[in-house]
């Protein structure tokens, strides 16, 4: 397997989104977009021009805009319904709750910036405690794109599939990881590069920095596998049963709190099945200083060379 | 279905519910006496509903977003033929899916979940939005509690409907003027309800709620905005010991009581 080329060019996932949004609307006249007065933050730009009547912007009113999105699918319609995700899951959890998830309402839930991604504007616009909230719920899968190959993949599915979902977007450039071609599959972890010594699991903006890790580990020696894990439910168990018996450590990494999220599904499935040790990389609980989402993922122990220090110690306790 | 059949309709549907909360020895029999009236002339005269093909894209809409009243919907929906009456005996019951929470996915004719408050409406102004879109003619109906309109996510709905121009769309209002735990006029008061809703565009008519020959042409009408249909209605109505009780809201009648209350449906019948 060919180690992905991290130093290439970065890429803003939301284009890669509002592209196959666009494509897929063209195709298909169910599709509609729900926002919250976020038509340029989720780059519906586009999509409005193209199909005005299919934008609907309920203004800044999130527990209405999860509603109007279930009410659209009852409609008929498939509903992707875009907004910050602090605010999309924050302001109108119980609105994903009953109204999507209970309800079992066709909704396409779109995250935009989440996790870190809006840095100095601070804690109450990051969305670092996503995962742990819907990861809770039934029927509502959670994923987070790593490229914006796997980006226009996971939306082209989301469109197929009936029944509702959560994407969680960055607005962080992100190198390219995955074929153009590539072919999103719930559930399903992708090898990234394979080894033996200890396995780096993680999603979204957080799976390029593993790669790097990867790459200085191989320097000193150490082979890693590397899976990106854009379902966080259902997760892959399969994979992560096979790299705790197979690498006998794993490392996550995600722009999330450490509870909750991919780090703690991930160790639900190892201290059931195959428990190994285990290090979980994230924001640790806490509210971050001032800091772009970058300074802040460094900041949190997550540069490339910090995560393959982390592995070292993570390894000696094998 | 004409007036007198109605009200009689309703009579079975406020002795039922009553005894299925009497057997279940739980329920919110309060607010589902003050709505009675309403599901009726809903069900049995305004909404084109298929019970045969509960999902048939043309059907005309109704949520009830004061969920807590499921009871009195699910009566409603059996005696209309989208389930077997006989089912209503497990309200409540181990895995019955007649929970005190309408569950759209287990319940033909119930179009979305409802039991938290404030939910009701926004899906009604979507469902109303796709039929606008799709130049549908169906219509939507949602009905809230007086006491639900404190729930903010109502007025992001009641804007939006207005901002969209939603002329398919009804709001009920089931104003009983009592609450949970005390009356409206005495926890937050949002009445009086009709200049609110004109301030925000809306067409409003206030009709006694509990009067059969009032709730049909208000349902009936059409009009160029969103319709707001303020419904004065007494909480346990039909019943005289429980009306404008507001410890009725959800308790149970013991035996006694519960004979007084057949009796005075059963006159009324």
């Amino acid at each position: 397997m060919d180690a992905p080329n991290t130093n290439a060019n970065l890429y803003d996932c939301r284009d890669a989104f509002a592209a196959t949004l666009e494509t897929l609307g063209a195709g298909d006249p169910t599709i509609v977009a729900v926002c919250n007065d976020s038509v340029g933050s989720s780059k519906l730009g586009g999509f409005k021009s193209k199909f005005p009547e299919r934008l609907v912007n309920v203004g800044i009113a999130e527990q209405n805009m999860v509603g109007v999105g279930a009410g659209l699918a009852n409609g008929g319609r498939i509903p992707f319904v875009c907004a910050a995700s602090c605010f999309l899951t924050g302001r109108a959890l119980e609105q994903i709750k009953a109204d999507i998830s209970y309800s079992n309402a066709n909704v396409k839930l779109i995250g935009i910036s989440s996790g870190m991604a809006y840095g100095e504007l601070g804690p109450t616009h990051h969305s670092i405690e996503d995962f742990a909230w819907t990861r809770v719920l039934p029927n509502l899968p959670v994923i987070a794109p790593c490229d914006r190959s796997e980006t226009a993949a996971a939306v082209r599915w989301a469109a197929s599939y009936a029944g509702p979902c959560f994407l969680r977007l960055s607005r962080v450039g992100v190198p390219d990881l995955l074929p153009e071609d590539h072919s999103f599959e719930l559930g399903r972890a992708n090898l990234l590069r394979d080894g033996t010594d200890v396995t780096l699991i993680a999603n979204g903006t957080l799976t390029h920095r593993m790669v790097k890790a990867a790459e200085i580990l191989a320097k000193q020696g150490i082979n890693a596998r590397v899976l990106n894990m854009a379902t966080v439910r259902p997760i892959d168990e399969k994979a992560i049963i096979a790299a705790a018996t197979e690498t006998g450590a794993i490392v996550t990494a995600e722009e999330h709190s450490i509870y909750g999220g991919l780090g703690s599904a991930v160790a639900e499935v190892v201290v059931e099945n195959a428990p190994v040790p285990m290090k979980r990389l994230g924001v640790p609980g806490i509210y971050a200083p001032t800091g772009s989402a970058e300074f802040l993922l460094d900041e949190f122990g997550m540069a490339p060379s910090a995560i393959a220090e982390a592995t070292l110690a993570l390894i000696k306790r094998k | 279905m004409q007036t007198k059949e109605l009200e009689r309709v309703a009579r079975q549907i406020r002795r039922r519910d009553l005894q299925a909360v009497y057997d279940a020895g739980a329920g919110h029999i309060g607010g589902e006496m003050s709505a009675i009236d309403i599901l009726t002339a809903l069900y049995f005269r305004v909404l084109k509903v298929y019970p045969d093909e509960p999902r048939r894209a043309d059907r005309d809409r109704f949520i009830l977003s004061k969920g807590h009243t499921a009871c009195a919907l699910y009566i409603t929906l059996a005696k209309r033929g989208f389930f077997p009456e006989e089912e209503i005996s497990t309200f409540l019951q181990p895995h019955s899916r007649l929970n005190g929470h309408p569950n759209c996915n287990k319940v033909p004719g119930v179009e979305t979940n409802t039991g938290p408050l404030g939910h009701g409406l926004p899906v009604a102004v979507g469902i109303a939005t796709a039929g606008k879109l799709t130049s549908a003619d169906y219509h939507t109906y949602v009905m809230t509690g007086d006491g639900e309109m404190q729930e903010g996510s109502n007025w992001e709905a009641i804007m939006a409907a207005s901002q969209f121009d939603l002329r398919n769309l009804t709001l009920i209002i089931d104003h009983n003027r009592f609450q949970q735990g005390a009356a409206l006029a005495d926890t937050n008061n949002v009445a009086p309800l009709r200049p609110k809703l004109e301030a925000f565009g809306w067409d409003v008519t206030e009709i006694n709620g509990n009067e059969m020959a009032e709730i049909v042409p208000a349902l009936e009408h059409r009009g160029p905005r969103p319709h707001c249909i303020v419904a004065h209605t007494n909480k346990g109505h039909g019943i005289s010991f429980m009306q404008d009780r507001v410890d009725w809201h959800h308790r149970v009648p013991n035996r006694e009581q519960y004979e007084q209350a057949v009796a005075e449906l059963s006159e009324a019948l």
